[in-house]
């Protein structure tokens, strides 16, 4: 559905970015990233969503003491989002900031590899 | 039980509820005016000059995104009916992933103050701009009327103030301390209130917390037992289904409202408008990352309070008091610690209040004159500073206008407001963001009939649901709508949220748009914003001092 740009020759400095093998390598690793990991947790979360209103028995289930199947659930979506955001940023920080930063100062310094 | 047996006709003292909060005020206040010294340029009244710290702003977004909804709507909707109230919770808190993956950095890194400078960035201009202010405007407006009409609904409760002329009187009191933050402090006072209340928020509803667990031992299922004990529905309120398990219809209702939770957070300009009050890329994600564990840990707060209060409080008698679910929290703060801690409650209600409507009024104000008057209007030939002048005009008008709207609601049903805010929200502006920062081949076309198709589908949806006509409470007949005349009814779309259709549909118009435009998207400014979006090239930076 896209249609590739022929790189001009004369083009500005974020085109020469854009086409350069740096930064294809930046934005293929960012999404690799972020959508499977979107795709997986609104999966968990609606799973959860259709559980509690569809599988009532199920999730009305107890486990321990009063606690029922359902509950575990709702409070597991907390643990994911925890987990998930921390594994965010700490592989944001470590992979995506050398490379972004690098290619910054590039573009502010008016040189384009 | 004891303490049922103790409680009297009225609760607390409103001289001890008005002090607390007059303390509150005086305090913010004294904070605005220092930083009103900072807040004459466009980047330091918008955005606080994005001086602020990535914790700073998670907190000052936690502070912005918990309303008076999320504080006493869920620990009402737990109290009364227990597992379907969690709900919210847990997608109000999910939510925030769809933030910090997919729109906070890259949001930062391409826009300057306003949602609709990311969406116009590589679009047709002017059409592109009206639309996105539009849709802020319409979210925006709805989500102020739903926390003025909130104010005036708990005065009744909190401060003791009696009749219709009481609760116009606060609602104006109310909306003249927010013009006041928003004229002299700028987005700066504004984020510093929204701090103070967030962790004024946090320590009233641990403390609670603590207590109410504390009386069990820190044993949560003995808290369940206890509270399923004093319920009505006993053990029902455990499970899911009590308020939206009844038939088909409330279950694809409950769907739908998921899907609107979880995509409309993304999409809510207020919140967005608080990425711009960093310095960088990696400060906005600093900040949601701050913000999700602020959330999350005041989100299993309402979970012990919901049910401490359907323990302590009761259902029945919850729905007895004048703020009916919205009065379980301050009267489970008057079982706990009676009048002083009643009083503490009740002025955290109503910082929580002005924090979000003073966010929303800087974010409509921004849009209006940053949008409409600078870039439509008079076409980008207009200096910062008169810019910075009609901001501030504009934000007198919609004070205004939430009074005014906050009196004619007081009575309605705020959830529904707060609903539709949400809808429009996920409808007419996250699916244009995604679009925009994603999708190449993106156009004028697929923005403007994606962000209006959603935002009309919504809004048209809502008029025709339940929720404004034709709700009949079956037990006592009484009218559940906005519209409290029973004879009147209108409605044919069965469901009260109108997420799962209007949704889909934006996505649907957004790309239909585009393939059936003749428009071919700019490569020049797509290059640019796809590789500021991801570097952080050319972004704004701070102001020093």
């Amino acid at each position: 559905m896209s249609t590739t740009p022929t790189r001009p020759s004369g083009g500005s400095t974020y085109e020469e970015v854009q086409s350069s093998a740096e930064f294809a390598e930046l934005k293929a690793r960012f999404r690799r990233f972020v959508f499977p990991m979107t795709a997986l947790f609104l999966a968990w979360y609606f799973l959860y969503v259709v559980l509690s209103a569809y599988a009532k028995d199920f999730m009305s289930t107890k486990v321990v003491g009063d606690i029922n199947v359902g509950l575990i659930f709702g409070l597991l979506q907390f643990v994911s989002t925890f987990v998930i955001t921390m594994l965010y940023a700490r592989w944001a920080d470590r992979e995506l900031d050398p490379t972004a930063e690098r290619l910054r100062e590039h573009i502010e310094a008016g040189e384009v590899r | 039980m004891a303490f049922l047996a103790a409680k009297t006709e009225s609760v607390g003292e409103p001289a001890v509820n008005i002090a607390i909060f007059a303390v509150f005020v005086v305090i913010t206040l004294l904070i605005v005016l220092r930083a009103s010294r900072t807040s004459r340029t466009a980047t330091e009244y918008y955005a606080a000059g994005r001086a602020f710290d990535g914790r700073q702003n998670g907190i000052a977004i936690s502070g912005d995104y918990l309303s008076a909804a999320s504080f006493l709507g869920i620990a009402g909707a737990i109290a009364i009916y227990g597992y379907d109230g969690f709900m919210y919770s847990i997608g109000f808190l999910v939510a925030w992933l769809v933030a910090l993956l997919l729109v906070a950095e890259l949001l930062r890194n391409t826009g300057r103050f306003t949602l609709a400078d990311v969406l116009s960035f590589r679009l047709r201009n002017t059409p592109v701009r009206t639309a996105a202010a539009i849709s802020t405007l319409a979210v925006s407006f709805f989500y102020l009327l739903a926390q003025m009409a909130g104010a005036g609904g708990l005065v009744n409760l909190l401060l003791g103030v009696e009749g219709s002329a009481g609760q116009n009187i606060t609602i104006a009191v109310v909306g003249l301390i927010m013009i006041v933050y928003v004229l002299v402090g700028g987005m700066k006072g504004t984020t510093w209130v929204q701090i103070i209340k967030a962790i004024l928020l946090i320590a009233g509803a641990g403390l609670m917390t603590f207590w109410v667990l504390g009386q069990e031992g820190f044993n949560l299922s003995a808290l369940l037992n206890d509270a399923a004990a004093n319920a009505p529905k006993g053990e029902a309120v455990l499970e899911p289904g009590l308020q939206y398990g009844l038939n088909d219809t409330s279950k694809i209702n409950f769907i739908s409202l998921a899907l609107a939770l979880v995509l409309g957070t993304a999409g809510l300009p207020h919140v967005l408008m608080r990425f711009y009050t960093v310095p960088s890329s990696k400060e906005a994600r600093r900040s949601v990352v701050w913000a999700i564990w602020v959330i999350g840990i005041f989100y299993l707060f309402t979970l012990v309070l919901g049910y401490g209060a359907m323990k302590l409080v009761g259902p029945e008698r919850i729905l007895a008091a004048p703020g009916k679910q919205n009065s379980a929290a301050p009267l489970l703060a008057y079982e706990l610690g009676g009048t002083l801690l009643l009083g503490i409650i009740a002025a955290v209600a109503f910082a929580t209040i002005l924090a979000v409507v003073a966010g929303l009024t800087i974010t409509a104000s921004a849009s209006f004159a940053h949008d409409v008057y600078s870039h439509v209007i008079k076409k980008g030939q207009m200096n910062a500073d008169d810019e910075v002048r009609v901001a501030r005009i504009t934000a007198v008008v919609i004070g205004a206008v939430a009074v005014l709207g906050g009196i004619f609601a007081k009575d309605q049903n705020i959830a529904f407001l707060v609903a539709l805010a949400f809808a429009v929200a996920a409808s007419a502006n996250l699916p244009t963001i995604l679009y925009s920062l994603f999708w190449r081949r993106f156009n004028t076309r697929g923005a403007l009939w994606s962000i209006y198709g959603g935002l009309i589908s919504a809004i048209f949806l809502i008029v025709f649901s339940p929720t404004v006509s034709g709700k009949i409470d079956p037990k006592t007949g009484a009218s559940l709508s906005m519209i409290k005349d029973t004879s009147v009814d209108f409605h044919w779309f069965p469901l009260e949220n109108p997420g799962i259709i209007s949704i889909p549909l934006a996505f649907f118009l957004g790309w239909l748009g585009t393939v059936t435009s003749r428009e071919a998207s700019d490569p020049a400014r797509y290059a640019e914003m796809e590789v500021r979006s991801l570097t952080g090239a050319g972004a704004e930076k701070a102001v020093r001092h």
